[in-house]
């Protein structure tokens, strides 16, 4: 990687990766990186690439395998299904035909609006809860269709204001 | 003064634990001297969350179930302050009988009793002196042997005898030695593991520092899904603790034995519960399997000897030396000596953690301890083991909780996942949901793994669709055949029990779907029919949401969907507020 490139990289912050040359640091490092950035950007690749010596096209084969890391950024609220066998066999497809009805978006997608995506999680662990969708940080358990769909409205309005205060700011 | 806890495990958070804490703390404002407050991890009652236990000076007290932060007034109001605890609400009693009183908690024992995140509360309880008397008792060698008497064996899946897999690498030549502690519990359905690091975490990083000393080993990870993070502060939280008291870190109990332990998160890839996978994600890599030998015993992290071990197996450990092998191994089969933590979830009615001597049969733990299926529908099955497990019938469920008895009906004791199933689980749509995970999670290594498991799931994908033969059947149990036979690691070896164990016990369900287009459990969506009934208010909404304008009728008015024009494609059923769409 030439020095020019490396210019271009001042905008990441390398302490907060915590990288002082210690073996099998890729995966901590590309967890910071989407901690920071919300995604793996082909930026933040080459930067890990020109940092750690590893080649970007390696990188990338890490990224792509490991289901944590994005390479496209979520929208402002993401919508987690948990489809372990406890929320499935409690109806995890009712929760996801009600998200896609509700959202317009399916599994790995992100709204136009930017404002919700949708993931698919294997179990989030309270099983008694099932079915189970967790939004952002907060978990939403023993769902139902209509309570579903009241909850994602109440986000859908959340998100309009707060678009309407920061365009209003602007 | 009285001591409220409450429980604050994901399960509690989930259910609302932390507006609980906030309201409790709200009250102490007012109330500074009525009460002491503090945080406890899972007891393993999560049907009942959020739990609070209220104790008084001398420890013995009760638990308030399904606790709301509107009802923290009249607790602090009638109990704190008035001493008058709210009868209705304890738990215990006639609900909960059987729960405790046919369980045994080694594992569990300090779970939703101790303060997970203080290491005084954890020496209180005995924490740490298990490793003392190891460092300043035993020999590694007495270590290995007492292990070995109390038989105890990997609780990750394998049941590979632990005792032996540490002699193994305390035998293995190598000035540096590795212990790993695998937290990647990714079998959907389980959560046994995150509990504990949840509710215990010193005991693990006690187990592990002994595992350290009887391997000699000197450096040890523990390899924790990123989707736990509240397991991952805690563990951060109690190594920190466990180095200021000198339990972990360099000349532990004065004596020449140092131990580190280090986090490292995995980023969700299932395959990383293989031991050499997760070697390799732990150095930065894809986490794909390799063959072997050479174990990890000979050649592990770095090419180093390691040793692996699961959560539950190391949080065993310091119980085993307190307690002596022999007083392990009391409990249980000749083939399985012990407890086992099971994580009950499904159509049942108490879900949660239970923790029992093995031998005790599969019937026991689902009607005596978990209190049976929920609306007292048909028992129909029960799956074990994950996507490397299989279903059980309802009619061999006095098959008791041991390693070969287990392995002898087509599942496999696997981590302690426990899903219960009814008379409204699909087994074809189940087959189909844990072959769709192991499909996506195949690392893409082995051929027959990642190919096969696609061409099964299109076949499974073809009968619930309604378009199955019975040809796919055969042609199921060949691949699946294949598939075992021809894959490096323990996914691909036992991706195919789900179907395997549904074909041999629910062939008539796989037959039902194909000769009669039907899902007798009105699961697949293809095989069902919509209507409307009585309970329509007119309300137009599904009709507005059919792409097919399948649904007619006046607002106000009884609705009525055309099957001729249906596509079934669920929409009307999802819209409906008044539960009046009906799939048959």
């Amino acid at each position: 990687m030439s020095s020019a490139t490396k210019d271009n990289f001042k905008s990441f912050n390398i302490d907060l990766w915590k990288y002082d040359g210690q073996k099998g640091a890729l995966i901590p490092l590309l967890q910071s990186a989407q901690d920071t950035y919300g995604y793996i950007s082909e930026k933040a690749i080459d930067y890990i690439s020109h940092v750690t010596g590893i080649a970007s096209a390696d990188i990338y084969g890490v990224v792509t395998f490991y289901a944590q890391f994005r390479t496209k950024p979520l929208g402002k609220y993401v919508v987690k299904v948990c489809n372990g066998t406890a929320c499935h066999v409690n109806g995890a497809k009712m929760i996801s035909d009600t998200i896609i009805d509700e959202l317009n978006i399916d599994y790995e997608e992100t709204s136009e609006d930017h404002n919700f995506s949708m993931l698919s999680v294997a179990c989030v662990g309270c099983c008694s809860l099932a079915p189970v969708v967790v939004v952002n940080d907060e978990t939403y358990g023993r769902l139902t269709a209509p309570k579903l769909r009241k909850i994602l409205r109440q986000y859908k309005q959340r998100a309009k204001k707060e678009q309407q205060s920061s365009e209003g700011q602007a | 003064m009285k001591t409220v806890k409450v429980g604050l495990g994901t399960c509690g958070i989930s259910a609302g634990g932390e507006k609980v804490y906030q309201a409790f703390q709200d009250e102490l404002k007012e109330h500074p001297d009525a009460f002491v407050l503090k945080e406890t991890g899972c007891i393993g009652m999560c049907y009942r969350e959020v739990l609070v236990e209220v104790s008084n000076g001398s420890g013995t007290g009760y638990t308030y179930g399904e606790v709301t932060p509107d009802r923290v007034g009249r607790i602090v109001e009638d109990d704190l302050l008035g001493h008058q605890a709210i009868d209705e609400w304890i738990v215990g009693g006639d609900t909960e009988e059987g729960y405790f009183e046919n369980q045994k908690r080694i594992v569990l024992r300090n779970c939703g009793v101790i303060d997970p995140g203080s290491i005084d509360e954890y020496i209180a309880s005995g924490g740490y002196e298990a490793l003392k008397k190891t460092l300043t008792e035993m020999t590694p060698e007495d270590v290995i042997t007492e292990v070995e008497t109390s038989g105890l064996r990997g609780r990750g899946g394998g049941g590979f005898p632990t005792g032996t897999k540490w002699k193994f690498t305390r035998g293995a030549k190598g000035d540096k030695k590795y212990i790993i502690c695998n937290a990647d519990e990714g079998d959907p359905g389980a959560f046994m593991d995150r509990s504990i690091l949840e509710g215990d975490p010193s005991a693990v990083l006690e187990g592990m520092a002994i595992a350290g000393y009887a391997v000699g080993a000197d450096e040890a990870y523990v390899y924790c899904r990123a989707e736990y993070p509240k397991a991952i502060a805690r563990l951060r939280q109690a190594i920190a603790q466990a180095k200021k008291k000198g339990f972990l870190g360099d000349k532990i109990f004065g004596s020449d034995f140092s131990f580190n332990i280090k986090i490292k998160e995995g980023a969700g890839a299932f395959v990383c519960g293989e031991e050499t996978a997760l070697i390799h994600s732990i150095e930065g890599l894809r986490g794909m399997p390799r063959f072997r030998p050479p174990f990890p015993a000979q050649s592990g992290l770095w090419g180093k000897p390691t040793n692996i071990n699961n959560v539950e197996t190391f949080a065993n450990v310091p119980w085993i030396i307190l307690n002596g092998g022999s007083a392990y191994a009391a409990f249980g089969t000749e083939n399985s000596k012990g407890t086992k933590v099971f994580a009950m979830a499904g159509k049942i009615r108490r879900s949660g953690l239970v923790e029992v001597p093995m031998g005790i049969s599969i019937n026991d733990i689902i009607f005596d301890i978990c209190g049976g299926i929920i609306d007292d529908k048909r028992f129909k099955a029960v799956q074990m083991g994950g996507p490397s497990g299989g279903c059980i019938p309802a009619e061999m469920c006095d098959t008791k909780i041991d390693y070969q008895q287990i392995n002898k009906t087509g599942a496999i004791m696997g981590s302690g996942g426990l899903v219960v199933m009814d008379e409204t689980t699909c087994m074809v749509d189940v087959a189909k949901f844990f072959l769709t995970f192991t499909q996506s999670e195949s690392c893409g290594k082995c051929t027959f793994c990642r190919i096969g498991t696609k061409r099964m799931l299109e076949i499974l994908e073809r009968i619930c669709d309604g378009q199955g033969t019975m040809e796919d059947l055969a042609n199921l149990e060949e691949l699946s055949n294949q598939i075992i036979e021809a894959s490096l690691c323990g996914l691909g070896q036992t991706a195919p029990n789900p179907v395997l164990t549904t074909l041999k016990y629910f062939r008539h369900e796989y037959e039902a779907h194909i000769k009669e287009k039907k899902c007798p459990a009105h699961v697949c969506p293809a095989l069902l029919t919509y209507t409307i009934n009585d309970d329509c208010t007119g309300c137009t909404v599904c009709a507005k949401a059919c792409p097919t304008d399948a649904i007619t009728g006046e607002k106000k008015e009884l609705h009525v969907v055309h099957q001729d024009k249906c596509i079934k494609c669920g929409k009307c059923f999802t819209v409906c507020r008044f539960d009046a769409v009906v799939k048959d």
